[in-house]
C-alpha cells in the first residue's frame, strides 16, 4: 500500500490529469457532481453521494450516436464515434462501482453496445472506500462492502492521508506513472478505519434492510399486490429517482436537425414519464401507479430474474435523499416485508 | 443480427410503393447494392428511419423466401409514418435489424394445420408467415385464414389474397368487413364472431394479430372452442428505441418484447403482467 498526504492531493490530481482526463467529484454552484479536473477545481473527495452518479462517464446523459447528411432522396451516415482515449474516474464509492456491474449486464451482453464498451475499456477506475456513512446508506443490503471496493485502484482517506492500493494491471501502471508522489505505507490506518465504519454502519437505520421477500416472491403475485397503489399515491412522475440512480439505464433516441445535417443522439429517459411507453396505437401503462410499479419490479424482480439474482439497486440512497415526495425503494422493500427487526 | 454496430443503420432504397388502403402503403426496400438489405425470419421486425424525422420499428411483411427485396406494410398513424407516406420511390431510408424472435415456422409449426386470424394492419406480420408456408407448402398441413377490416377498402394485400392465396392448395381464405358496404358480397361481421362461426377444428395451431380488442375476443372464442393456449400464438407491438433489449422501453415482466418477442405463445403471455 502507498500513501500521500491530503495536503498534497492537488499535486496528485495534477499529475494524473497531466496524462489523462481526470473525472472526479467537483463542487460547482453548491452541488457536487463528477466533473473534469482543472486547476482551481473544488474537488470534494469527501462527499459520499454526488447528486448524479458517475454512470455519466460510461453512459453519458446525452451522447451523439451518428450524423446524417440528407440531400434530396439521398442519405449519408457519418460515424461520429471517436477512438476513446484512456481516462481516469476517481472517487467512485463502492455502491456506484457495483452499479457499473449492473450497467455491464445490460450494455455488454450480446449485441454489445459499443458506445458504452469503448468508454468502459478506456476508463481507469479509482474507487474510494467509505470512511463515513450516512443515514440513507444501505449498500450492504445488496452485499456490497463499503470499506473495501475494488476497481483498478482503491483509495482510503482519513484526516491526514490518502492511502492507495493498485488492484489491477491498469492500476499498477497508473501507480508507476505517479512515481515518488506516492510513498510506501505499512501501517494499519486503513484496517482501523474499516472496523470503525463497519461498527457505525451496523447502527444505521437501514442496516437490517433485506430483500428476501423479493428473492423468494412470485413475480405475478408481487405485480398484482395491492400495496403498489398506496406506495405510489404521492408520486409526481418527475423522474428524479431515475436520473440520480446509478443503475437506471433506460434511454431514448432522438434527433436534432440543423442546416448542416441531422444528429441522432441518445439521452437518459425515465419509465416514470407517461410518454415512455406511449404509442400511436395506445398506452400500456396509463397510470402513475403502473409506472411506479414498473420501476421497482424491474429493479427487484425482473432484473434479478434475468441476471442470476443480481438486483438493479446498489443501496446508494440517492433516491432516498432526492425524491421530492419522500418516496423511494426503501419504502417499497419495507412495505413488502423487507425488514427483519421492524 | 446484421453485422454492423448495433445502433448504426445501413442505407437502403425504397424502390416501389403500393397503396393498399387509404392509410396503408406497402414499401419495397433493397440495399444500395440492389439486393436484400438483410435476411430475416417471419415475425421479425426492423428499424426504419428517415433522418430528421425519427426511427420506428416495423414488422417485415415479405417472406424470407422472397430473395429480391423486403417489404413493409405501414399504416399512417404518427410522425415517422406520416413522412413515409409522403415519400416517392427512389427515396433512401435507413434500416437496421432484423430484430426479435420469429414465429416457430421451422419447429412448432412444421406439419401442423395453421389458422391465421388477422384484423386490419395486423395482416402485415402474418403475411410473412403465410407466404413462407406457401413457399414451403409440403412442410405444413391445411391453412385457414380469417381476415377482417373496418371496410372493404381497408383490407390490405387484397390482390395477393384473391389471386394467389385463394388458389393455393388446401388454403381456405375467409374475408369479412365490419359493416355492410356497396359492391361487397362477402361476409359482414367482426373477426372474433366470424372466426367462431367458421368453427375451424381446434387441432389447428392459431396465429393471431390485430388490434388488442380483436385479440381479446378472438382468443376467448378460440378457448371456448377448445383450442389450447399452447397452440395459440400472437405478436406484440410496444414502443421501442433500440430493438435489442437495452433501452428498457418494451420491458414487460422479465421479458423484452424486442428480443424475447415480438412473437409469444399464449402460455408465455399468461405468465407476464398485462402491460402490452
Amino acid at each position: 500500500m502507498k500513501k500521500i498526504s491530503l495536503a498534497n492531493l492537488n499535486e496528485l490530481y495534477s499529475a494524473i490529469s497531466a496524462n489523462y482526463p481526470l473525472y472526479l467529484p467537483v463542487e460547482r454552484a453548491g452541488e457536487v457532481n463528477y466533473g473534469y479536473y482543472e486547476e482551481g477545481a473544488k474537488v470534494r473527495l469527501d462527499v459520499l453521494k454526488t447528486v448524479k452518479s458517475p454512470k455519466d462517464c460510461f453512459f453519458p446523459q446525452t451522447e451523439d450516436l451518428m450524423k446524417f447528411k440528407v440531400e434530396g432522396q439521398k442519405i449519408e451516415i457519418i460515424d461520429v464515434r471517436e477512438h476513446a482515449k484512456p481516462f481516469v474516474v476517481m472517487g467512485v464509492r463502492a455502491c456506484d462501482f457495483k452499479a457499473f456491474d449492473v450497467l455491464d449486464r445490460v450494455f455488454l451482453v450480446d449485441p454489445l453496445d459499443t458506445y458504452y464498451q469503448t468508454k468502459r475499456e478506456a476508463g481507469i477506475v479509482i474507487t474510494h472506500a467509505c470512511g463515513k456513512v450516512e443515514e440513507s446508506c444501505f449498500c450492504k443490503t445488496f452485499g456490497i462492502d463499503p470499506v473495501n471496493p475494488l476497481g483498478d485502484v482503491t483509495v482510503w482517506t482519513d484526516s491526514e492521508n490518502l492511502y492507495w492500493r493498485a488492484n489491477t494491471e491498469k492500476g499498477e501502471a497508473l501507480t508507476k506513472e505517479l512515481g515518488d508522489l506516492l510513498v510506501e505505507y505499512q501501517g494499519n490506518a486503513v484496517e482501523e478505519q474499516q472496523a470503525k465504519v463497519n461498527e457505525i454502519y451496523a447502527k444505521l437505520p437501514l442496516a437490517s434492510l433485506t430483500t428476501e421477500s423479493f428473492k423468494n416472491g412470485d413475480m405475478m403475485e408481487l405485480f398484482n399486490s395491492d400495496k403498489w397503489q398506496k406506495l405510489s399515491e404521492a408520486c409526481l412522475g418527475c423522474g428524479t429517482c431515475t436520473f440520480v440512480c446509478p443503475t437506471c439505464q433506460c434511454f431514448d433516441i432522438r434527433e436534432f436537425v440543423t442546416n448542416s445535417g441531422v444528429t441522432r443522439f441518445r439521452c437518459w429517459d425515465s419509465c416514470m414519464f407517461n410518454d415512455f411507453t406511449k404509442t400511436a396505437g395506445g398506452q400500456p401503462r396509463t397510470t402513475q401507479m403502473q409506472r411506479y410499479r414498473q420501476r421497482f419490479m424491474h429493479k427487484l424482480v425482473y432484473f434479478p430474474q434475468n441476471n442470476e439474482g443480481a438486483y438493479s439497486c446498489v443501496g446508494c440512497g440517492r433516491c432516498v435523499k432526492k425524491c421530492p415526495q419522500g418516496l423511494n425503494i426503501v419504502k417499497v422493500i419495507k412495505e413488502f416485508g423487507g425488514k427483519q427487526d421492524a | 443480427m446484421h453485422n454492423v454496430e448495433a445502433l448504426i443503420p445501413i442505407i437502403a432504397v425504397v424502390t416501389d410503393i403500393k397503396r393498399e388502403t387509404p392509410d396503408v402503403k406497402t414499401f419495397r426496400v433493397v440495399g444500395l447494392d440492389g439486393k436484400k438489405p438483410f435476411e430475416h425470419m417471419p415475425g421479425q421486425c426492423a428499424m426504419i428511419s428517415i433522418p430528421g424525422i425519427g426511427e420506428a420499428l416495423f414488422s417485415i411483411t415479405s417472406s424470407p423466401t422472397n430473395k429480391e427485396y423486403v417489404e413493409f406494410s405501414i399504416k399512417k398513424c404518427g410522425c415517422v409514418t406520416d413522412v413515409l407516406h409522403a415519400i416517392e420511390p427512389g427515396q433512401q431510408i435507413t434500416v437496421r435489424g432484423p430484430y426479435g424472435r420469429p414465429f416457430p415456422v421451422e419447429t412448432v409449426f412444421k406439419g401442423k394445420d395453421l389458422l391465421f386470424i388477422a384484423g386490419g394492419i395486423g395482416l402485415a406480420p402474418l403475411r410473412s408467415v403465410i407466404n413462407y408456408v406457401r413457399d414451403n407448402r409440403d412442410n405444413y398441413g391445411k391453412v385457414a385464414i380469417v381476415y377482417g377490416a373496418r371496410s372493404a377498402d381497408d383490407l390490405v394485400q387484397l390482390k395477393e389474397i384473391e389471386e394467389e392465396w385463394k388458389k393455393e392448395k388446401d388454403f381456405s381464405v375467409y374475408l369479412t368487413i365490419d359493416r355492410e358496404q356497396e359492391k361487397w358480397d362477402g361476409h359482414v361481421g367482426f373477426v372474433p364472431t366470424y372466426a367462431k362461426e367458421l368453427a375451424i377444428p381446434n387441432t389447428y395451431t392459431a396465429v393471431l394479430c390485430g388490434p388488442p380488442i380483436m385479440i381479446k375476443f378472438t382468443l376467448a372464442g378460440l378457448l371456448e372452442q377448445g383450442f389450447e393456449k399452447k397452440n395459440i400464438y400472437t405478436t406484440l407491438e410496444l414502443r421501442m428505441k433500440c430493438g435489442f433489449g437495452k433501452c428498457g422501453r418494451c420491458n414487460v415482466g422479465d421479458k423484452y418484447v424486442c428480443k424475447d418477442g415480438p412473437v409469444f405463445c399464449m402460455t408465455e403471455l399468461d405468465e407476464l403482467p398485462d402491460e402490452y
